[in-house]
C-alpha cells in the first residue's frame, strides 16, 4: 500500500481517487462479506448524517391521538406509550447511538495510540508505571468502569462518550504497546538511532506508521463493542438521557410500563443495535484479514 | 512455579490496591463530596441548609482529610465492614450475602451453558471446515456475538409474557429455601448470557483447532500411524482446547459486567441489580463497595485464570 502512494505523487488527485477506488475493489476481492458490511455501514453512516432531514416525523412530538399504535402504514415501526414514532426515533437515535460511539472510539484510540508508543519505545520505568495502571484499568468489566465514571461525571451526552472512551484506553494500549516492542527491534530503528534521531522523531517517524494497520482494525472492532456498551448504559438509565431518542433509552422503560410491553418497542431499537454490531464485526475481521492476515486470531 | 505465583500475587496485591484508589478518587474528588451527589444544588432530591450539610459530614466522617478518610474505608473493608446504605440502614455486607449468590449462580450456569453449546460447535466447525455446517456454524456464531445479551433477555422476556403470560420470580430465593423458584430466576439470564459466551467460545476453539491442526506434531502423530480418533483426541483436542477453557474464566469476568443490564431485563434481584438501584439512589456506600467488589472478584478471578495457565502450559512459567 505505501508503494501505491508514493506512486500517486506523481499522478496527482486523480490518481489518489483511482488508488482510492482500487484498495477498496482489491478489499471487495478479497471478502465479499467485508464489503457487504462496509455498504451497511455506509448506509448507517449516511442514516446518521441526515437524521434531522429524514425522519418523518419528530422523534420527540408526542401523539396523543396515536398511544402505543402498532407497525402499520402511518407508523412503519409503532409509536410508543407517548405516541411518538418509532421509526423517526430509531433514525435519531442512529445518530445519538454512533455520535457517541465513534468519538469514543476516537479518543480512546488517539490516547491508547500515543501511549502504547511511548511505552514500548521508551520502555524503562515509564513502562512499568503505565503497566500498573493499566493493570487497574482493565481489572473492571467496562460497564462497571463506565458506570463508576458516570456516578463520578454525572449523566449526560458528553459524559457517557467520556466513560466509553476510558473503557477502551487499557485494551487498545497494550495492543498498541506489543506492535511498539516488536518494531523497535527493527534495523530500521536501530539505523534511525544510530545517525542521531531523537526518540520522539522515532517514534513519530519510524514506529508509528507501523502501528496504524492494527490501531486500525482494533478501532473498527471496538466501535462494536462501544456501541454495546453506550446501549447498554442508556438501557440501564444512566447514559443518554430521555428525551433524546437513542438506542439503549428506547429499550430503557420498555418493560415497566406495562405489563405486556408492545413487542415493535422492543424488536426494532434492538434490531438496529445488533444490525449495526455486526456489520462492525464483520468488517473488522475483513480489514484485519486484509491488512495483515499475520494478525488472525490475534487482534480480538 | 514458586515465584512465579509469588510474584503474580504481588501484582495483584498491587492492582487490587490501584483499584481502590481509582474508587475512592472517582466517589470524593470529581463531584465534590458525597453528600453534595446526594443533596448537592443541581443535581440534588432536597436541600438541606449548610449547618445540616456540615453536620451530616462531621457524623459520617467526611470532614477529615481524603487520606484518613481512604485509611478509614480500608480499614472498615478489613474488617469486614461494608458500611452501609445511606437510605436503608440495611448492612451492605447483607445485601451482598443475600443477592451474591444470584449473581454467582448466573456466572457459573452461564459459563457451563456456554461450554456446552460452544464447544460441540467449535469442534464440528473446525472438523468439516468450508463445508455447509462449517458456514451455518460460523453464521451463527458472528450473530450471536453481535447480539447483546440484554436484548436477548428483553426479547425472551417479552415472548414468555406474550405467549405464555409467565414472568420468573422477583425477590431473593435461594438455592438452600426454594431451589425451584431460584432456578427459575437464574435460568432465563444463564441462557441468554451462555449463548452470548458460547458463539465466543465456539469461535476460538475452531479457530485454535484449525491452528493446532497444521502443527508439526499432529502430521508427526498420523505418519507414525495413530488411529485418526486417537490424534483428534490426545493431540489435538487436548491441546486447543485447554487454553480455550482457561479464557473461559476471563470472560466469565467479562460476564458480571454484562450481567448488570441484563439482570435488569430479567429484574433478577442479584449484586447488579443493587448497583444500579444504588446509582439511581446515589447510594455512595453501596456503589463504593459494590463496585470495589466487582473489581476485587475480577483480579482473583485474573490471577486464578493465569496460575491454572501456567500448570497447564509450562512456558508461562520462564518468562
Amino acid at each position: 500500500m505505501s508503494q501505491g502512494i508514493t506512486g500517486n505523487k506523481q499522478r496527482g488527485v486523480s490518481g489518489y481517487i483511482v488508488s482510492f477506488f482500487g484498495v477498496i475493489w482489491r478489499f471487495a476481492r478479497s471478502s465479499i462479506l467485508g464489503f457487504a458490511s462496509m455498504i451497511v455501514l455506509i448506509i448507517v453512516a449516511v442514516v446518521a448524517i441526515l437524521a434531522p432531514y429524514i425522519t418523518p416525523t419528530d422523534p420527540l412530538l408526542a401523539n396523543y391521538r396515536a398511544l402505543l399504535e402498532p407497525p402499520g402504514a402511518d407508523f412503519p415501526m409503532g409509536t410508543d406509550g407517548l405516541g411518538r414514532d418509532t421509526f423517526s426515533r430509531v433514525i435519531a437515535g442512529t445518530r445519538l447511538s454512533l455520535q457517541v460511539s465513534f468519538v469514543a472510539v476516537v479518543v480512546s484510540k488517539i490516547i491508547g495510540f500515543s501511549w502504547g508508543i511511548m511505552s514500548g519505545y521508551l520502555g524503562g520505568r515509564f513502562d512499568i508505571y503505565s503497566q500498573r495502571v493499566l493493570d487497574v484499568l482493565i481489572s473492571f468489566p467496562s460497564v462497571i468502569l463506565a458506570l463508576l465514571l458516570l456516578v463520578a461525571l454525572g449523566s449526560g451526552t458528553g459524559t457517557v462518550t467520556l466513560a466509553i472512551a476510558a473503557t477502551g484506553i487499557a485494551g487498545t494500549t497494550r495492543i498498541i504497546r506489543a506492535v511498539a516492542l516488536s518494531v523497535k527491534e527493527m534495523d530500521y530503528v536501530l539505523a534511525a538511532r544510530t545517525i542521531g534521531a531523537n526518540p520522539t522523531r522515532i517514534m513519530l517517524q519510524h514506529v508509528s506508521p507501523q502501528c496504524i494497520a492494527p490501531l486500525v482494525v482494533v478501532a473498527s472492532t471496538s466501535l462494536g463493542g462501544a456501541i454495546f456498551t453506550e446501549a447498554a448504559l442508556s438501557y440501564l438509565g444512566l447514559g443518554v438521557p430521555p428525551p433524546q431518542p437513542s438506542w439503549g433509552n428506547m429499550l430503557g422503560g420498555v418493560l415497566v410500563a406495562s405489563f405486556k410491553p408492545p413487542w415493535w418497542l422492543v424488536a426494532f431499537p434492538g434490531m438496529a443495535i445488533t444490525i449495526t454490531i455486526l456489520a462492525f464485526n464483520l468488517f473488522g475481521d475483513a480489514l484485519r484479514d486484509h491488512m495483515d492476515p499475520r494478525l488472525r486470531g490475534k487482534l480480538e | 512455579m514458586q515465584r512465579y505465583i509469588f510474584r503474580r500475587l504481588l501484582l495483584a496485591v498491587a492492582t487490587v490496591f490501584g483499584v481502590t484508589i481509582l474508587i475512592f478518587v472517582a466517589m470524593r474528588i470529581l463531584p465534590g463530596d458525597p453528600l453534595e451527589m446526594i443533596f448537592g444544588e443541581n443535581i440534588g432530591i432536597y436541600l438541606l441548609t449548610e449547618k445540616e450539610l456540615q453536620d451530616s459530614r462531621k457524623s459520617l466522617g467526611l470532614d477529615k482529610p481524603l487520606v484518613v478518610q481512604y485509611l478509614s474505608w480500608m480499614a472498615d473493608v478489613g474488617r469486614g465492614d461494608m458500611g452501609s446504605s445511606f437510605w436503608t440502614d440495611q448492612p451492605i455486607s447483607d445485601t451482598i450475602l443475600r443477592r451474591g449468590p444470584v449473581t454467582m449462580q448466573i456466572g457459573i450456569l452461564s459459563v457451563a451453558l456456554s461450554w456446552l453449546v460452544g464447544l460441540p460447535v467449535g469442534i464440528v466447525a473446525a472438523a468439516w471446515r468450508n463445508s455447509p455446517i462449517d458456514y451455518i456454524a460460523r453464521f451463527f456464531i458472528t450473530l450471536f456475538m453481535a447480539i447483546p445479551a440484554f436484548w436477548l433477555g428483553l426479547t425472551a422476556i417479552l415472548c414468555t409474557v406474550l405467549f405464555f403470560s409467565y414472568k420468573p420470580p422477583i425477590t431473593v430465593h435461594q438455592m438452600w429455601t426454594d431451589p425451584w423458584k431460584n432456578f427459575q430466576i437464574i435460568l432465563g439470564p444463564s441462557i441468554v448470557m451462555g449463548i452470548g459466551l458460547g458463539a465466543s467460545i465456539a469461535r476460538m476453539a475452531r479457530t485454535q483447532l484449525l491452528e493446532v491442526y497444521r502443527e508439526d506434531y499432529v502430521r508427526t502423530a498420523r505418519s507414525k500411524g495413530l488411529r485418526e480418533k486417537t490424534v483428534m483426541w490426545r493431540h489435538v483436542l487436548r491441546n486447543a482446547l485447554l487454553p480455550v477453557i482457561t479464557v473461559s474464566g476471563l470472560q466469565f469476568a467479562f460476564l458480571l459486567g454484562g450481567s448488570v443490564a441484563v439482570e435488569r431485563a430479567f429484574s433478577v434481584p442479584g449484586l447488579g441489580t443493587a448497583l444500579v438501584f444504588g446509582i439511581e439512589e446515589r447510594d455512595w456506600m453501596v456503589i463504593q463497595n459494590l463496585v470495589l467488589l466487582y473489581g476485587v472478584v475480577f483480579v482473583i478471578i485474573n490471577l486464578v485464570v493465569d496460575l491454572a495457565y501456567a500448570v497447564i502450559d509450562p512456558r508461562i512459567r520462564y518468562q
